[in-house]
């Protein structure tokens, strides 16, 4: 080691009047820092009352007022189930039930393959009154797909569906039907 | 770089017990700010490289219409690690490089005010940019979001995600630590006689830059832990399943993006403050008005972040509101390149590499400036949100505005650092060859997005296939061309002819005043500081 090489004594940067300078200065800015951490940390609280005082995003009472706009009322429901090709025994869970006009509803129908083969069916809906199609808001449905099912296989297949609140008022009771085909080889997906 | 002839001891810290370390360890354990300069440099620049790679394939994928080389969803991984590597792994780290190789001999000071923080500030990005790269590999691949990180895709995908969400972790603490070296070296370290008003610009710069950092890195910070929460522990911020808003997170990641845009453009504004009055021979023009300038920039940055969120619903006098502050940020900016022009009228002009970077910057930048106040207009941006003119715009303002900056920085103090002169041949080679290519890599976008490509997705239609024909050739020459800068470098550190302490007649300030190379320690003792060195 080379005497030569050590620093010289006066290091003017770590003179203890300037460290404690820099460390009053560096707390202050590590301050900022907290400071800026707590901002965002209310910012989702901020956010939501900010958009509630605005009206700009308020999901609850959104909800509240699309629903108080037209008022829920009861209605009775009919479902159907047919199957064209008689490959399928297709039958709905429910047959009757009464429900308000936008109501989610969850209703299951019930599928049997009575072949010894793999057969691929397309469940196609139809509406009574036809109209009423317009107003039925389906979420999910096994008719959105084509199914397959193994030979002898039993399933049970769920609708989640709605009917819009602006069904027109003549209307009191809508038939949900079902028509299994069997799809054609050329025509699978 | 660094001339290991003029090492004496490794940092204040050691005291006589101890040598200077050599080999890896001189690397891993100095706290000397030349030293940890160069470090950040040598990382940038490597991080470029890779970053570079991946916009490579993002265009061969863009070459021609249709999926040819890479899945959509290596395509999304591609372009969000591309962003990110490119923004914190290179030009944060290039200007905090300068920060601290230039800062404290610009002021005269010996060092960087906490010189240990200032080793981990750099040891954090080696682990951040392993995360980063490291997450393609990973079941599911990197986060491919973009690298604005949005939900709901950023909650749905995999542990590549995490990866990204803790490289921005360690990069934030990297930055702040960085920030408050910086702040407290600039406002308590700098020699007596300088006042602030008449320190360096690029000082300025970044004391303003660094006071963003502090403040809006643990925005995004805060931002990036709620995804997390919201990935793995059951909470809702922005997850729209429980009640969250995924628009909320646009709001926090944009409230620290775009003071983000500025953390990058104001330390490229302070380099080319230097460059354009040396090779002009004259003072800065409008010296108090530049500082004003960046003040006001800085400001107002935090106030205009909904100018990336049109399209989201904000009500129109939000709309409104952002469009006007977001335009109000061009008249400081203007200021800004009315100076740099002014300071080059009647000047005595040569165009040396240095300033032909600089000029490619000011012509460029500017464009990339018109561009954004075209993207300001709300009725325009509802457009244009998201297709190729935003791609073209921010390339323009990041690549021709901060990397040229960076480029006329490493020209103009590269003979400081090495002690030799650059190949001015070969320099001159590299800028017109990015300039060119640049331009032809960039533009067309402009037009592909007139017409309506949208950005993020692997394959176009027919009628795009021709301007990204151009661009996929400007983007493979400019990436090409920047080997040529790696070639010049190491060529500058190994000889060439020597470097004057003042290799620029017409340059100014305290780090003209030491030797080339700079030695290992400098202003151990403040310096004289001379009128004549003065800015301002």
């Amino acid at each position: 080691m080379n005497p030569a090489l050590h620093p010289p004594a006066s290091a003017t940067a770590q003179s203890p009047a300037r460290s404690g300078k820099n460390l009053r200065l560096a707390l202050i800015l590590l301050a900022i820092v907290v400071g800026s951490l707590l901002f965002v940390s209310v910012q989702p609280g901020l956010y939501r009352a900010f958009c509630e005082w605005t009206g700009l995003y308020d999901i609850d009472r959104a909800q509240e007022v699309a629903a108080s706009a037209i008022p829920g009322r009861p209605i009775t429901l009919q479902f159907d189930a047919n199957s064209h090709d008689g490959a399928l025994l297709f039958r709905p869970e429910t047959t009757v039930l009464s429900a308000k006009t936008g109501d989610i509803m969850h209703v299951v129908y019930r599928v049997e393959n009575t072949l010894d083969r793999t057969v691929v069916g397309q469940a196609v809906p139809s509406y009574g009154p036809q109209y009423a199609g317009n107003y039925v808001k389906k979420l999910d449905c096994f008719c959105f797909k084509q199914q397959t099912f193994a030979p002898r296989e039993v399933r049970e297949m769920p609708v989640v569906f709605f009917l819009d609140t602006r069904l027109p008022e003549e209307v009191n009771t809508v038939t949900l039907s079902y028509t299994f085909f069997e799809v054609p080889v050329e025509s699978r997906k | 770089m660094q001339a290991t002839s003029h090492t004496g001891y490794a940092g204040h810290h050691d005291h006589d017990s101890h040598g200077h370390p050599t080999g890896w360890k001189r690397w891993v354990t100095t706290t000397n700010h030349k030293d940890i300069g160069s470090m950040y440099l040598w990382f940038s620049f490597v991080m470029f490289l890779v970053g570079g790679a991946m916009s490579l394939i993002i265009r061969a994928e863009l070459f021609t219409p249709g999926l040819q080389y890479v899945s959509p969803e290596f395509y999304n991984q591609m372009l969000t690690l591309h962003a990110l590597i490119m923004v914190f792994g290179a030009i944060m780290p290039a200007f905090v490089g300068f920060a601290n190789w230039m800062i404290p001999m610009m002021i005269g000071a010996s060092d960087m005010a906490f010189a240990r923080m200032n080793n981990w500030s750099f040891w954090l990005l080696p682990p951040a940019a392993i995360l980063l790269t490291a997450s393609i590999f990973v079941p599911g691949g990197a986060a491919g979001t973009g690298w604005t990180l949005y939900p709901p895709l950023s909650i749905q995908m995999g542990m590549g995600m995490d990866m990204a969400i803790f490289a921005v972790h360690i990069l934030g603490m990297s930055s702040i630590m960085g920030s408050i070296n910086i702040v407290t070296t600039i406002l308590n370290m700098r020699t007596p006689g300088m006042t602030l008003m008449k320190m360096p610009l690029f000082c300025w710069t970044w004391l303003v830059t660094a006071f963003l950092l502090i403040a809006s890195m643990p925005i995004l910070a805060g931002a990036v832990t709620m995804l997390l929460t919201d990935r793995h522990f059951g909470t809702s911020f922005f997850s729209a399943a429980g009640g969250g808003d995924p628009v909320l997170f646009q709001h926090i990641f944009w409230f620290f993006g775009h003071p983000e845009v500025y953390i990058i453009a104001l330390p490229a504004f302070g380099v080319v403050s230097h460059v354009i009055p040396a090779f002009s021979r004259k003072p800065l023009f409008g010296y108090v008005s530049m500082v004003y300038a960046i003040a006001a920039i800085g400001l107002i940055s935090f106030f205009v972040w909904a100018h990336h969120m049109y399209v989201t619903g904000i009500p129109l006098t939000g709309q409104l509101y952002f469009m006007y502050a977001t335009m109000l940020i061009a008249v400081p900016t203007g200021v800004k390149v009315f100076n740099w022009v002014t300071t080059m009228w009647r000047g005595s002009l040569t165009f040396e590499t240095p300033m032909l970077f600089a000029l490619g910057f000011l012509v460029l930048f500017t464009i990339g400036g018109l561009t954004g106040l075209v993207l300001a207009m709300t009725a325009v941006d509802i457009q244009l949100q998201d297709t190729y003119y935003v791609v073209a715009h921010f390339h323009y303002v990041m690549v021709a505005g901060a990397l040229f900056s960076a480029y006329a920085g490493l020209y103009f103090w590269l003979p400081k650092w090495t002690g030799h002169m650059y190949n001015e041949t070969l320099g001159k080679w590299h800028f017109w060859l990015s300039m060119i290519f640049f331009n032809i890599a960039f533009f067309p976008q402009h037009f592909l997005g007139l017409a309506g490509m949208p950005r993020r997705i692997p394959d176009y239609a027919q009628q795009f296939a021709d301007f990204n024909v151009i661009s996929g050739i400007g983007a493979f020459g400019f990436g090409f061309s920047q080997l040529l800068v790696l070639v010049i470098v190491v060529q500058t550190v190994r000889g060439g002819a020597r470097a004057a302490s003042r290799p620029w007649d017409g340059a100014h300030g305290l780090e003209w005043t030491v030797p080339s190379p700079a030695p290992y320690h400098t202003f151990e003792d403040p310096p004289h500081f001379d009128q004549a060195e003065a800015h301002g």
